[in-house]
């Protein structure tokens, strides 16, 4: 109960801060307008106001601190304005509608999984390979490592038009994004989990003659697997942001990608903002399904933390 | 292997029948500070049923030598031979079962499936892998207990499971690494009782690593001094103590001579340093 206070604590003043920088960041908008109304404004040209501080122009012109909060096109929306707008375009509207959050969520959720299904099978594979195998210890690693340095802003539109111009589009290249961010956590993590049995525990199996398969399948894999799971909540995090930046190139007319897009083409900022939560909201929920999962497993495996 | 036994038996007819002959042994780790001499000159044979405990202090090479016997490390001098045969084919043939000082089972195997770790890998049918798991749990008294895990057991009653799973598949051999070195006095007495049981029903031939004197004297037959830089034997002391031993053995004078000669032969390798 007390920690939960704490957290409450915590969350007021996130949103109390939120509030409070909205009053400085749009009362040049607002006072613009209330000009344009008619209304007494201090001072009362744009052109005098363009030069002032925002935390003068608020100290001069009180009355408009409660309008901060209410504008149509802000440029930092207030919280309840993103709540609305994430409230009206997911509950309130049809799940197929293209207006719905849900739909956009569910067209980035299948390009996410897709990828986060293809990077982690890539990464456990190099990372049996690269346990195994010093050669490929020593060639993929390096060049795993490097990919992960290129910014994937600036490395998603080639991988689009490549794909584009041997006849690869739809799903498959945003899932293909997903896989690239996706799959290094998994590689990193499953190399240091198949490498965890301790000197004792690998002379155990010499002592029994076992073979390397055996002691992959009977002790490598199963003590990866407190390391697999951290992996996989590291790498459904990265294929999500891989399947949003993979929208933004392509000019997609669906997906949270597209709308953050659509969102800054207008200048709908309560719209990028809803769109960002509901990115937001997605990967924590995938990260705490994938924990509940591995409770389980984990609880079930005797290796409970 | 068992018709092989028994001609080296035939031919040695009543003759004890060495089971592990070292001749020699060497062994050099290299290591970044230049190389250790981890075992020198070691002449040692161990007969079939013979107890034998490797005691001195750390560095001493005692635990080097099971490893060896093991063929978990591979001489640089001299030979060794188990059952007449290099220490690699002799573990090719399951002529032993090692317990290690930590019992490392598995966490997410219940204790009859931890036994049966070694039969799988040796491909042990699955109503042979059963039968055998009951024989095992109970000889090392652990009936009732397969389908627990091993976090529901305590530290010693790990270490009898791990002990049980070395017996699982009929090595005549048992290597022990310190397997009560972790485990308090009192667990440790009653296990040690426990284990000399085990000994006079199966009959095998077990090699003891130990830094406990009292253990040593109590549950050998032989007792191996050996002291370090370079690892060597310092003395072999053959126990005169009957093969059967209550606890309160350990306070006849016969003992305690025995346990003297053990502290003079540690003494002695010490006093270069």
């Amino acid at each position: 109960m007390k920690t939960f206070l704490s957290v409450l604590t915590v969350l007021a003043a996130i949103v109390a801060f939120w509030y409070a920088a909205c009053v400085p960041m749009n009362i040049k908008g607002v006072l613009d307008a209330a000009e344009r109304g008619g209304a007494e404004v201090m001072p009362a040209t744009s052109k005098v106001r363009r030069d002032m501080g925002a935390f003068g122009l608020v100290a001069g012109n009180t009355f408009a601190i409660a309008q901060t909060w209410e504008q149509d096109r802000p440029r930092l929306p207030a919280p309840h304005q993103v709540m609305t707008e994430l409230w009206n375009t997911t509950v309130m509207k049809k799940v197929t509608s293209k207006r719905s959050l849900v739909y956009h969520a569910q067209v980035t959720l299948n390009a996410t999984l897709l990828g986060f299904v293809i990077g982690t099978g890539l990464g456990i594979l190099l990372a049996v390979g690269i346990v195994h195998s010093k050669v490929m210890d020593m060639s993929v690693m390096p060049w795993a490592i490097v990919s992960q340095t290129i910014p994937i802003i600036a490395l998603a539109p080639m991988i689009i038009v490549v794909l584009y111009s041997i006849g690869v589009q739809g799903i498959l290249p945003k899932a293909i994004i997903s896989a690239y961010l996706s799959f290094f956590p998994v590689v990193v993590g499953m190399v240091k989990g198949l490498r965890s049995p301790d000197a004792m525990q690998l002379d155990l199996l010499k002592t029994y003659s076992a073979n390397t398969a055996q002691g992959f399948w009977k002790l490598r894999l199963p003590s990866s697997m407190p390391y697999l799971f951290t992996s996989l909540k590291i790498g459904i995090a990265a294929s999500l942001l891989g399947a949003i930046v993979g929208e933004l190139p392509t000019g997609a007319v669906a997906g949270l990608g597209a709308r953050l897009l659509a969102g800054s083409y207008y200048g709908q900022t309560v719209q990028i903002w809803s769109a960002l939560f509901a990115a937001a909201i997605l990967a924590g929920l995938l990260v705490a399904l994938l924990e509940l999962i591995e409770k389980m497993v984990l609880k079930r495996m005797g290796m409970a933390s | 292997m068992n018709t092989q036994t028994t001609t080296q038996a035939e031919a040695q007819s009543g003759a004890p029948e060495a089971v592990v002959e070292a001749k020699n042994l060497d062994l050099v780790f290299p290591t970044n500070d230049g190389p250790v001499q981890a075992l020198k000159d070691v002449n040692l044979t161990i007969n079939k049923g013979d107890f034998v405990s490797f005691i001195g202090p750390s560095g001493c090479g005692k635990t080097t030598f099971l490893r060896v016997m093991a063929a978990l490390e591979h001489p640089t001098g001299g030979t060794i031979t188990v059952n007449g045969m290099s220490p690699d084919e002799a573990r090719k043939r399951r002529a032993y079962g090692y317990v290690f000082q930590a019992a490392g089972l598995y966490p997410w195997r219940t204790i009859a499936k931890n036994i049966k770790l070694p039969l799988e890998i040796m491909g042990y049918s699955k109503a042979e892998q059963d039968k055998r798991v009951e024989q095992v749990l109970e000889l090392v008294e652990l009936a009732g207990f397969g389908g627990k895990y091993p976090w529901q057991l305590s530290g010693g009653m790990q270490q009898r499971a791990s002990i049980a799973r070395a017996l699982a598949f009929d090595a005549d051999i048992l290597l022990m690494d310190e397997p009560f070195g972790a485990l308090d006095e009192i667990v440790r007495d009653h296990l040690n009782e426990q284990l000399l049981k085990l000994w006079a029903r199966t009959n095998k031939t077990i090699g003891f690593v130990t830094h406990s004197i009292p253990e040593a004297v109590y549950l050998s037959t032989k007792i191996v001094v050996m002291s370090p830089r370079p690892g060597r034997i310092t003395d072999v002391i053959e126990s005169t103590l009957p093969r059967e031993r209550p606890l309160d053995i350990r306070d006849s004078p016969e003992f305690i001579d025995i346990a003297h000669r053990v502290r003079e032969g540690l003494r002695a390798g010490h006093s270069d340093d």
